[in-house]
């Protein structure tokens, strides 16, 4: 990319947002780190208009392997975009949630095979029960390839960590749902 | 990082707040590097994902954990450690994770009923360190809270499935509470470095967790239809630092990097 460089703040961190809107999550390429939530802000650390960035990262899960490619990765695309120089910190209260996936994101998310988190209920709302075999009936999910409810769970971790097994009763296609935290 | 900042071993501060903390650090250390042994040995290919998943998650949050025990240890005047240092470089004495996390990891029953042990205890305490007077704490807690408890949902629907399954099952998950009941009251006592943690705001004293255990194991065992064992006179000493012959094992395996080739990163 071959950045006109910004003459104003506001000009390089609009620009940054757009750079970011291209970097994607190594483990669902199908959403960028802004469509997940992850990037939080980007700071200037002065009034200087060549000052460094700071860029606030959320990370998704305590032992998401990707942390800290993502962090690179974004720091990276920022480089090479010559809107530089930019640090990362990791910032985690409060704490990440599904909850920041846009609506973009949940229909790349639809589109890619993935069906999107539910909204949260929060914390304990929704009391616990232990039941030996999730119920279909249980959560509604829709299946992203037929859009049918009526689908149940397989495993409740997928492969990765952000996401649990379902089959669709309907279409009998197996799909990933990206489960709400 | 160089071979010199790597010494053979190194101490922890004894200040009872790094103490505190690293009791919950080394306990989800602990058992994270259990829950790894599964990898490739689970009965089905679902929990092989599900338990290295839940040691993804335990490992995640014991390295939030151990640094954060550095740099309290750091502000305490000794000298700052960092996560890897505390994680592969003490002595076993020097571990302070309760018992029930090291004992080998047993059958499947045996890993799902202690699992069920650790996450009710563990969602119950991050709820109340989200509220800890450190703001890093309390930080670290309100996005683990979330993740103990699936854990929690997980593992408390197998201990249901094996115990309202067949008579094998059940005869197994039966046999693995009865073995780990013992163990359990480490966890819902309390001694002189929780007086510390609660007097400062740091987090609860662990006796507070108590009612909240029982009730959340009671309800479970309900409905897998066992029966809560009865209470034991044994207490063991894990966090404490004086642990099974059991944790002399596991430190040589997750050591042995570090210590054959000190300052190894990859």
């Amino acid at each position: 990319m071959n950045a006109v460089a910004p003459d104003s703040h506001a000009a390089r961190i609009a620009q940054v947002w757009a750079v970011l809107a291209d970097v994607l999550d190594p483990e669902v390429p199908a959403l960028s780190v802004c469509d997940l939530g992850i990037v939080r802000d980007v700071l200037p650390q002065s009034d200087a208009l060549d000052c460094a960035l700071e860029i606030v990262l959320t990370p998704t899960y305590s032992g998401c392997p990707a942390t800290e490619l993502i962090e690179r990765n974004v720091l990276e695309a920022i480089e090479v975009a010559g809107l530089g120089p930019a640090t990362a910190r990791l910032q985690r209260a409060p704490a990440w949630t599904t909850d920041w996936i846009s609506e973009d994101g949940r229909r790349k998310l639809r589109e890619y095979g993935i069906a999107p988190p539910c909204t949260l209920a929060a914390g304990d709302a929704v009391p616990m029960r232990f039941i030996s075999r999730r119920l279909a009936t249980q959560e509604a999910i829709a299946c992203p390839r037929c859009a049918s409810t009526h689908t149940t769970q397989l495993s409740a971790y997928g492969s990765t960590a952000c996401k649990s097994l379902y089959r669709c009763l309907a279409c009998q296609e197996p799909f990933e749902y990206f489960k709400p935290i | 990082m160089s071979p010199t900042l790597m010494p053979t071993s190194i101490q922890p501060s004894r200040d009872p707040a790094v103490q505190y903390v690293l009791r919950l650090a080394d306990t989800c250390l602990i058992l994270g590097q259990r829950l790894g042994e599964w990898c490739g040995h689970a009965p089905v290919l679902e929990e092989d994902i599900a338990l290295t998943n839940t040691a993804l998650d335990l490992i995640g949050q014991a390295r939030a954990l151990l640094t954060h025990a550095g740099q309290i240890g750091a502000q305490k005047g000794a000298p700052l450690l960092g996560e890897d240092q505390l994680a592969f470089l003490r002595e076993e004495r020097d571990y302070l994770n309760v018992t029930l996390v090291e004992l080998p990891r047993g059958d499947f029953a045996f890993t799902v009923v202690r699992n069920a042990m650790v996450a009710t205890f563990l969602k119950l305490m991050w709820q109340r360190l989200a509220e800890s007077s450190d703001a890093e704490l309390a930080a670290i807690a309100g996005k683990a809270v979330k993740e103990a408890r699936y854990h929690q949902q997980h593992a408390g629907d197998w201990v249901v499935r094996l115990g309202d399954g067949t008579a094998e099952s059940r005869q197994r998950v039966e046999a693995a509470l009865e073995s780990l009941w013992r163990y359990t009251p480490e966890l819902l006592e309390d001694d002189a470095v929780d007086e510390q943690a609660a007097a400062s705001g740091l987090g609860p004293r662990w006796s507070e967790l108590r009612v909240p255990w029982l009730a959340d194991m009671a309800m479970l065992l309900d409905e897998a239809g066992l029966v809560v064992p009865k209470d034991s006179a044994f207490r063991s000493t894990g966090k404490r630092g004086v642990h099974s012959e059991h944790m002399g094992h596991i430190l040589p395996e997750m050591q042995y990097l570090q210590r054959a080739y000190p300052g190894g990163t990859w």
